[in-house]
Parts: C-alpha cells; sequence; structure tokens
C-alpha cells in the first residue's frame, strides 16, 4: 500500500507514538472505528479501550482511557487521558492494584478517596477485559 | 576595629550560610532535570491540544457555542490567577510574576472593571495579601504535593470552572512564568476563559471536506474545553516548576559565589589584624627589653 496515515498518540505525560502507519482502529463512543489514509475530517470523543495500530511490522495494541479522535488531511491525532501499551502491563501488578484499589472503594472513611478509587476501579477493569481480550 | 574572636565568629557564620545555598543550588540542580523533562514531555499533548481546538474553533460558528469559548457577553469582572511558587529563595522569580500581577490589577481597575484574584502557590499570595487582600477570593496550596500531576492542574481547573458557573466572573486570566531557559523565565499572562485558540497552533487545511462529529459537535466542545483548560493549567504548572528550579538554582549559585567572595576578604582582615596585633606584642617586648 503507497499510502499512509500519519498517527500520533499522546497522552498528557507523554508522546506514545509518532509516525506513519497502515491503519488505526480506535473506540468511539458511538462505535468502534477504524482509519484508513485519507479518511474524511472527523472528531470523535473516545469510551476507554483498545486502539489498535497496524503497521507493516504488525499490529501494536494500545489502551486508551477516554480522550478525542481527530482526523484530519494531515493526518489523524489521538489526545488520550491515559494511555498504556498492552505489552508495558503486567497482569500480576495489574491485579494486586485491582485488589488495593477495592479495599479502598470499599473504605467509607474518606469520601473523596472513595469515589476516585471507584472511577480507578472501573478503568482497572476495562484494562483487565482488554488484556484478557488479546490473550486469546 | 573588630576583634579577633569576632572576625573568626563571622567567618565561621558566613561558612555555614555558603553550605547552606551550596546544597541548595544542588538540590535545584537536581529537581530541575526532572522539572524540565517533565514540562517537556507535556509539549506534544498540550500543542496538538492547541491545533484541536484551533480546528474546532474555526469551525464553530462566531458567537454560538458553550460559554467557556463564548463568554458570557460581558467584560466587567476579571479572574486573575496568579501562578508562583510555594517557596522563596530564588532570586526574582516571584517578584517578577507580582509586579505583572500588580501591573494588571492596575490597569483592569483603572478601566473600571471589578478585580478578583486567585492564587496559586504561598509566595503570590503573600505578596498580593499586603496590598490587594479584599481581591482575593481563593488560595490554593500546592505545598503538600510533591509533584506537579495532571490531577494537580485538574484541581486547580475544577476551581476556576465552578466559580465560573457560579456566574462569579466574566474573564479569567492566568498569570505564570513562561520557562525560557535557566536564566529567563518570562511573566506571562494568558487569557482562559473565554478560551481562545492560540495564534500559532497550525492551521488545518480541510481541502473542502467539512467536518463529521460524533456524538455532536457541541457535546464534543463540552468535554474537551475543560480539558483544555486543565492542559494549560497543567503545562503552566509544570513550567513555574522548571522555572523556579532554574530561579533557585541561579540564585543559589551567586549566594555561594558571594558568600566565598565575602569569607575570602574576611580572612584577608582578619589574618592583617592577626599580624598586626603579633607585630604590636613583639614591639612590646623587644622595647621593653631594650629598656632594661
Amino acid at each position: 500500500m503507497a499510502d499512509t496515515l500519519n498517527f500520533s498518540l499522546v497522552s498528557p505525560e507523554r508522546e506514545l507514538f509518532s509516525g506513519e502507519v497502515n491503519q488505526v482502529d480506535a473506540p468511539g463512543v458511538e462505535g468502534e472505528f477504524g482509519v484508513l489514509p485519507k479518511h474524511a475530517p472527523f472528531m470523535t470523543v473516545l469510551k476507554p479501550g483498545l486502539v489498535r495500530i497496524h503497521e507493516a511490522s504488525g499490529v501494536t495494541p494500545v489502551f486508551v482511557r477516554g480522550g478525542f479522535a481527530d482526523v484530519t488531511p494531515a493526518g489523524l491525532t489521538i489526545l488520550a487521558e491515559e494511555a498504556v501499551r498492552l505489552s508495558d502491563v503486567d497482569a500480576g501488578a495489574l491485579e494486586a492494584e485491582i485488589a488495593k484499589v477495592k479495599s479502598d472503594a470499599n473504605d467509607p472513611g474518606d469520601e473523596t478517596r472513595r469515589k476516585r478509587s471507584v472511577e480507578r476501579l472501573v478503568y482497572l477493569e476495562a484494562l483487565r477485559a482488554a488484556l484478557g481480550s488479546t490473550a486469546h | 576595629m573588630p576583634s579577633l574572636k569576632e572576625f573568626r565568629l563571622r567567618i565561621v557564620s558566613v561558612k555555614s550560610t555558603q553550605k547552606i545555598t551550596k546544597a541548595l543550588q544542588m538540590v535545584a540542580t537536581a529537581k530541575l532535570k526532572r522539572a524540565q523533562e517533565a514540562a517537556q514531555a507535556a509539549r506534544p499533548y498540550a500543542t496538538r491540544m492547541a491545533s484541536v481546538i484551533a480546528n474546532l474553533a474555526s469551525g464553530a460558528a462566531a458567537g454560538g457555542g458553550p460559554k467557556l469559548i463564548a463568554g458570557t457577553g460581558k467584560d466587567d469582572v476579571h479572574l486573575l490567577v496568579v501562578m508562583t511558587s510555594e517557596r522563596g529563595l530564588c532570586g526574582g522569580f516571584n517578584t517578577n510574576i507580582v509586579k505583572l500581577a500588580r501591573a494588571e490589577i492596575r490597569r483592569l481597575q483603572q478601566a473600571g472593571k471589578t478585580v478578583k484574584i486567585v492564587t496559586v502557590g504561598k509566595k503570590g499570595n503573600d505578596a498580593l495579601k499586603r496590598l490587594y487582600g479584599s481581591l482575593i477570593v481563593g488560595h490554593i496550596d500546592r505545598r503538600g504535593e510533591r509533584a506537579v500531576t495532571a490531577e494537580s492542574a485538574g484541581g486547580v481547573a475544577r476551581q476556576i470552572t465552578d466559580r465560573f458557573e457560579a456566574g462569579e466572573f466574566d474573564v479569567a486570566t492566568l498569570i505564570f512564568a513562561r520557562f525560557k531557559n535557566l536564566l529567563t523565565q518570562i511573566p506571562t499572562a494568558l487569557q482562559l476563559i473565554p478560551a481562545r485558540a492560540p495564534a500559532d497552533a497550525p492551521k488545518v487545511d480541510l481541502q473542502g471536506a467539512r467536518y463529521i462529529y460524533e456524538p455532536s459537535e457541541e457535546a464534543i466542545l463540552e468535554t474537551l474545553l475543560p480539558r483544555y483548560l486543565s492542559t494549560q493549567l497543567l503545562s503552566a504548572l509544570l513550567e513555574t516548576e522548571a522555572g523556579f528550579q532554574g530561579a533557585q538554582m541561579t540564585a543559589m549559585d551567586n549566594a555561594t559565589r558571594n558568600a566565598g567572595d565575602m569569607i575570602k576578604s574576611l580572612q584577608l582582615r582578619y589574618n592583617r589584624a592577626r599580624q598586626a596585633q603579633i607585630t604590636k606584642e613583639l614591639i612590646e617586648i623587644i622595647s621593653g627589653a631594650e629598656a632594661l
């Protein structure tokens, strides 16, 4: 394929990916969508889920939590609130964090911390589900 | 002429001051590197966000859209968010920010506007409290925070949007120091609300095509704008942190050098005084012996 798509994936902390790719699949709030080169201008809000980056060398799955996707003739930009490559996720550490956050979420002591833990738990469990879906 | 003992005491005291400034300088140098890296890592997100906003703003019909971008239609009450460091010993860093804030307050008051102030960071609050204490409506304390995170920026952003939604002000301006390099931090005023797309944001040529929005343009703007605000605050916080460390490093480097100069000159005067006393004693002994 002669055409490639200029794609960058950034989170507030760092730039996770930047370069030319063949295709990107992303989880929009109104359904998953794929972006190929020469896609029409398009902007959407993302829900937590997997972004799949298709390169000649293979597919890289990245988990993102919320954010925006912006397709312009110049390429695709994903602004994620939080993003992590699935290959960087340690299943054991994830389980440990889920257990810890779960106990925080059930701790009625500090209301703001409890709320934050509940949000965090939703994110972590979505991440675990994403990890499970690619494992087999 | 101070006595020898006084000289010795002063030398000891300047030496211990020098040790402190030297230590602070080294701490600042170490922290600066991390702060600079963090500021750099956050930059791609901020610039991408700015160009997305620029796209949206150019697409959105003028005058319409959510309040955060269109404003309240008035220009009477101004909120100044003054961002400074939590600690001092950093030369003119905070003074310069406060100076700009004061000039801004004066300018707005002369134009007949009402001014409200929210301070972020203790030093700015201390400096503004004396003159404009009655104008300060809020203060955000960051002393407990070890590092600048997206969460701390979100906290500041929430406080601002809450006040905006409560109708407390029409225009919000952020005053902080942009980190240019180690020696230069430029105090800057940046309008937060109504949000302005940065003039230097890269414009995208849609080549005649029209944007498709999901779920809708309004819904996207509504979620994107608060995010844009906290992104700007995050990068401002990171620049403040890097600027503070840079300013502290330079200030402490100067202080260490000054202390060194002072020790040298004190040591010289001490040696002279000591030699003078020895000579005097010798003369006394010799003339005593000659008298016999």
